[in-house]
């Protein structure tokens, strides 16, 4: 097992390695393929009144006269053994990780993923546990009560979450229950867990809502026709004509079936929504990775979306792994060895 | 920890403030009553904010809270180049001129700030002294003196460190040879440029002549930094104020607050009354929130003043009381566009003339969202809050103004196309209003024969690589380019400078100048900026707009209006006509 896990990690490694290749790839050595010189790469980072001696002080400062390899070599580089930073009135040194310095903002971009990092977590390690049980709970249910008043509302409410954006649940839920009840926090406002987890629960309880409701949505069909698949295997006839009781049946036998491909597609949204939660990010104002990788793509501005990527990157590997190890606790039938 | 309790009670608040201003407007009383001492009766009503102040009150004390649907683009004085940047730093800085605080266009005057007066000029107006006020302070109780602001001024021509600021002062200046500013080239005389020879007196030396130069020295770059405590490209984070607010708790990319500088004098200050005891402002926050929050009361600006989205743009025109508690500025912008004479047929005047006349001026208007979130309709280059605009319309567009086809028709007759030609029109691809524009172009000029093709472009390198890059723009033929300019200050000079004169033309691209080339307009330019009486001069940049219109190389569109919503909040609400925006030095706050 540790073998195996180790043996992942590398590899989990070398593919990062080859993340950064192919988007350094698209952001920098693309446009140079297309015809773009290092000034015309550099124009986007200068205000509107630079003359072009301005524009070629950028392409200089942002290391944009290199060759393309020179600068990818420069940049991983940093993320191994830091790199350092003229600021004008001296030099700075940017420790290992260093994921380089905003073009836009000029702040360096390892401290801002580090910064914004909790906030995704605490969004989506709240809003997942919801979704999950809520869409399992509401998904057994309905498998359970196939074609009842209870089914059919279940389901259908399921398909209004699937087929809502979170853009207009979000903004709905924030005119309603922040601007008009007042109930809840309003956009924009997030307390650390360590500083006050009360407060960390109450400021993220609309946005935890309003992303599990669009999850929970998924969750409950694809646990209900596992449920239904599952409920109709012979085991669980088996299981029946044993004598055991209804609920071992449901959650012993005929849940623990239907839960790995659940627990397949949890890994991914995990680690994809770990990545960056984009929209409801967006939607609530929060500082996350999410909303500093859409910014960082708006403005072009290259070492964030290099750093964000690889995060997201890191964190869909990361629960891929989880998952595969999880597979065997949940289905004894698959096992690593 | 009580923040729970703090955001119901102040939902509670709002709510609360919500009912009184909705019982005094019921009652047709005046709002004011709990607000303290009020200066003078309070305007009211939509729009009342563009030329009055509204809830007017000298009470001090509150938040204010601010919010940006995008990061700052910088705080630090010496690069912000945003109207709205320039209009807040006033809060924690003082440039040498300000413009005053005050409604609508008294709101243009140029008054002092940290200089005792006006700049006092030289006869060929190419040297401007300038006394400064004693007794002002840094945050740190160290106090202002004339070197801080030849220092602010000169890190700020720093280009490598500073790309994103104005470039007037490394333009004008007479620095010397090879000068890089003070980080690069410390040990360089530069009193060839500025002089200080003593602690409040400061001389500026100028190659050329510049009568408008008390503008220039109201712009942030001449808001003193303490060369001790600069820190290059990191001073934003770390900016030591010299106004009556200072920074607490900045996050970049996040937010920051502005609290009471202790060292602030208000003797030293005639112009701020530092109403509020405390500034919020939040950064990157969702624009549909901000209208919600804005509508419902939980934040007082929307720094950035561009107007409500579509979605609160309809609720807020539709609903009465909303209505009545909005106004709708106008912007000293004007979105235009360029029509090449280097692209032919559109070197033959008459052509250019066709275009002028077959155009649809509403579908402009409409195209960029309507009277109320688009603008007026535009018939000079100048916006009518400009000083020196001259109300002209040398090609007017039927009284329906969708344009006069007859006059068309004779233009292309006698352009030598009496059956109209083809060419292209150029947009930014990620501005749908652009592209909108685009087409009613094309859908009006379609009613004479002129066939266009939609060409769009990335707005990243729009000016340096395609519409402002004049061989690309023969090359592909580009008759028409979408464009738009904002005044770096309301002045002829500030609004005209950059679109009109061909010399900011740059063979390789870059500059918003696509289509002016006249020469008689660049030298009418020069002469304006020799004549140091004002009104002569402003009557000067009238004459010049009128010379540009009759080339037929700009069709103005519309002058730019945005749909703002006012602060429940808020005290001594006004749109000052300098930024057509809320005036943030002057609000402040009930509670």
């Amino acid at each position: 097992m540790f073998a195996y896990i180790v043996r992942r990690l590398l590899w989990a490694v070398l593919l990062l390695i080859v993340l950064s290749m192919v988007t350094f790839s698209i952001f920098y050595l693309i446009p140079r393929l297309a015809g773009a010189t290092p000034e015309t790469l550099a124009a986007r980072y200068v205000g509107r009144a630079a003359t072009p001696e301005t524009v070629h002080l950028t392409a200089e400062r942002l290391g944009l006269l290199d060759p393309v390899p020179v600068q990818y070599w420069n940049w991983i580089k940093g993320v191994f053994t830091g790199a350092e930073y003229d600021y004008g009135s001296g030099v700075e040194t940017c420790p290992a990780p260093c994921f380089g310095y905003s073009f836009i903002t000029r702040q360096a971009v390892w401290p801002e993923l580090l910064d914004r990092a909790p906030v995704t977590i605490s969004l989506v390690v709240g809003a997942s546990l919801i979704w999950l049980v809520a869409g399992v709970t509401v998904g057994v249910i309905s498998a359970l009560r196939r074609g009842t008043v209870f089914d059919r509302s279940a389901m259908g409410v399921a398909l209004a979450g699937v087929s809502l954006p979170i853009f207009f649940t979000g903004l709905v839920a924030l005119a309603f229950f922040s601007y008009r009840l007042g109930i809840t926090a309003p956009g924009g406002q997030f307390v650390p867990f360590s500083e006050n987890p009360a407060l960390w629960a109450y400021s993220l309880l609309l946005p935890w809502i309003t992303l599990s409701f669009l999850f929970a949505a998924q969750y409950a069909r694809l646990t209900r026709a596992g449920m239904l698949e599952t409920m109709s295997e012979d085991y669980i006839r088996t299981a029946r004509a044993k004598g055991l009781a209804e609920r071992k049946v449901i959650l012993q036998h005929a849940l623990r079936g239907a839960l790995t491909p659940v627990v397949t597609i949890f890994g991914l949204d995990v680690g994809l929504l770990l990545g960056g939660a984009v929209l409801t990010e967006k939607t609530f104002s929060l500082n996350g990775l999410g909303k500093y990788g859409y910014d960082a793509i708006v403005t072009g501005d290259l070492p964030k979306i290099l750093g964000v990527t690889l995060v997201a990157g890191f964190f869909v590997i990361l629960a891929n792994l989880i998952v595969d190890l999880l597979y065997g606790v949940i289905d004894p039938r698959v096992r690593l060895e | 920890m009580n923040q729970s309790r703090s955001w119901r009670a102040r939902g509670l608040a709002a709510a609360g403030v919500s009912a009184a201003l909705l019982l005094a407007a019921c009652g047709g009383g005046g709002p004011g009553g709990e607000q303290g001492p009020t200066t003078q009766a309070g305007a009211s009503g939509f729009n009342a904010g563009s030329t009055s102040v509204v809830n007017p009150s000298d009470k001090k004390g509150g938040t204010l809270k601010f919010a940006n649907e995008g990061d700052w683009d910088t705080l630090d004085t010496s690069e912000t180049y945003y109207a709205y940047s320039w209009n807040f730093a006033r809060l924690y800085g003082r440039s040498l001129m300000m413009f005053k605080s005050a409604p609508g266009k008294e709101g243009n005057q140029l008054v002092p700030d940290l200089a005792e007066g006006p700049g006092e000029a030289s006869s060929d107006a190419k040297t401007w002294t300038y006394k400064l006020r004693q007794g002002v302070k840094f945050d740190d109780g160290t106090e202002v003196t004339s070197a801080d602001v030849k220092y602010a001024i000169l890190r700020s021509t720093d280009k490598q460190t500073f790309p994103n600021g104005p470039a007037y002062w490394e333009g004008l200046l007479d620095l010397p040879s090879g000068y890089k500013g003070p980080y690069k080239t410390p040990n360089m005389n530069t009193d060839s440029a500025i002089e200080t020879p003593d602690k409040y007196t400061i001389v500026f030396h100028t190659k050329a002549p510049f009568a408008a130069f008390d503008y220039l020295a109201q712009q942030p770059n001449t808001m003193p930094v303490p060369k001790d405590k600069d820190t290059g490209a990191k001073y934003r984070n770390t900016i030591v104020s010299n106004g009556p607010y200072k920074f607490e708790d900045l996050q970049p990319g996040k937010s920051f607050n502005l609290v009471r500088n202790d060292q602030w004098d208000p003797a030293t200050d005639p112009n701020r009354k530092a109403l509020p005891d405390r500034i919020e402002v939040t950064l990157n926050v969702n624009p549909d929130d901000i209208d919600n929050r804005l509508i419902s009361g939980d934040l007082d600006v929307a720094v950035t003043a561009l107007g409500v989205q579509p979605a609160a743009q309809s609720r807020v025109l539709q609903d009465p009381t909303l209505k009545e508690n909005a106004d709708n500025p106008l912007s000293a912008r004007n979105w235009y566009t360029s029509i090449n004479p280097t692209v032919a047929p559109l070197n033959n005047i008459e052509c250019r003339k066709a275009i002028m006349y077959a155009m649809d001026h509403t579908g402009y208007q409409t195209a960029y969202g309507g009277q109320f979130a688009g603008g007026d309709l535009a018939t000079t280059i100048l916006p009518p809050n400009i000083p020196g605009y001259t109300a002209f319309d040398l090609y007017p567009s039927g009284p329906d103004h969708k344009g006069d086809l007859e006059a068309a028709k004779k233009s292309l007759e006698a352009c030598g196309q009496p059956n109209g030609f083809e060419t292209n029109i150029s947009y930014r691809a990620e501005r749908p209003k652009e592209k909108a524009t685009a087409e009613a172009f094309q859908q009006a000029l379609s009613r004479v024969g002129i066939k266009l093709t939609l060409k769009p472009y990335p707005q990243g390198d729009y000016f340096s690589s395609y519409a402002g890059n004049p061989p690309y723009v023969v090359k592909n033929k580009l008759g028409l380019a979408l464009n738009g300019w904002a005044a770096d200050w309301p002045d002829g000079f500030g609004f005209l400078s950059q679109i009109v004169d061909s010399r900011v033309i740059r063979p390789a691209g870059g500059s918003s100048n696509t289509s002016v080339r006249i020469p008689e307009v660049d030298q009418m330019l020069d002469t304006a900026l020799t004549e140091l009486d004002t009104d002569k001069r402003n009557q000067m940049w009238g004459e010049i707009d009128k010379r540009v219109m009759e080339e037929a190389v700009i069709y103005p569109g519309v002058y730019s209006k945005a749909l703002l919503v006012r602060s429940k909040n808020a005290t001594n609400i006004f749109v000052t006509d300098a930024y057509g925006e809320y005036d943030y030095l002057g609000l402040g706050a009930q509670k």
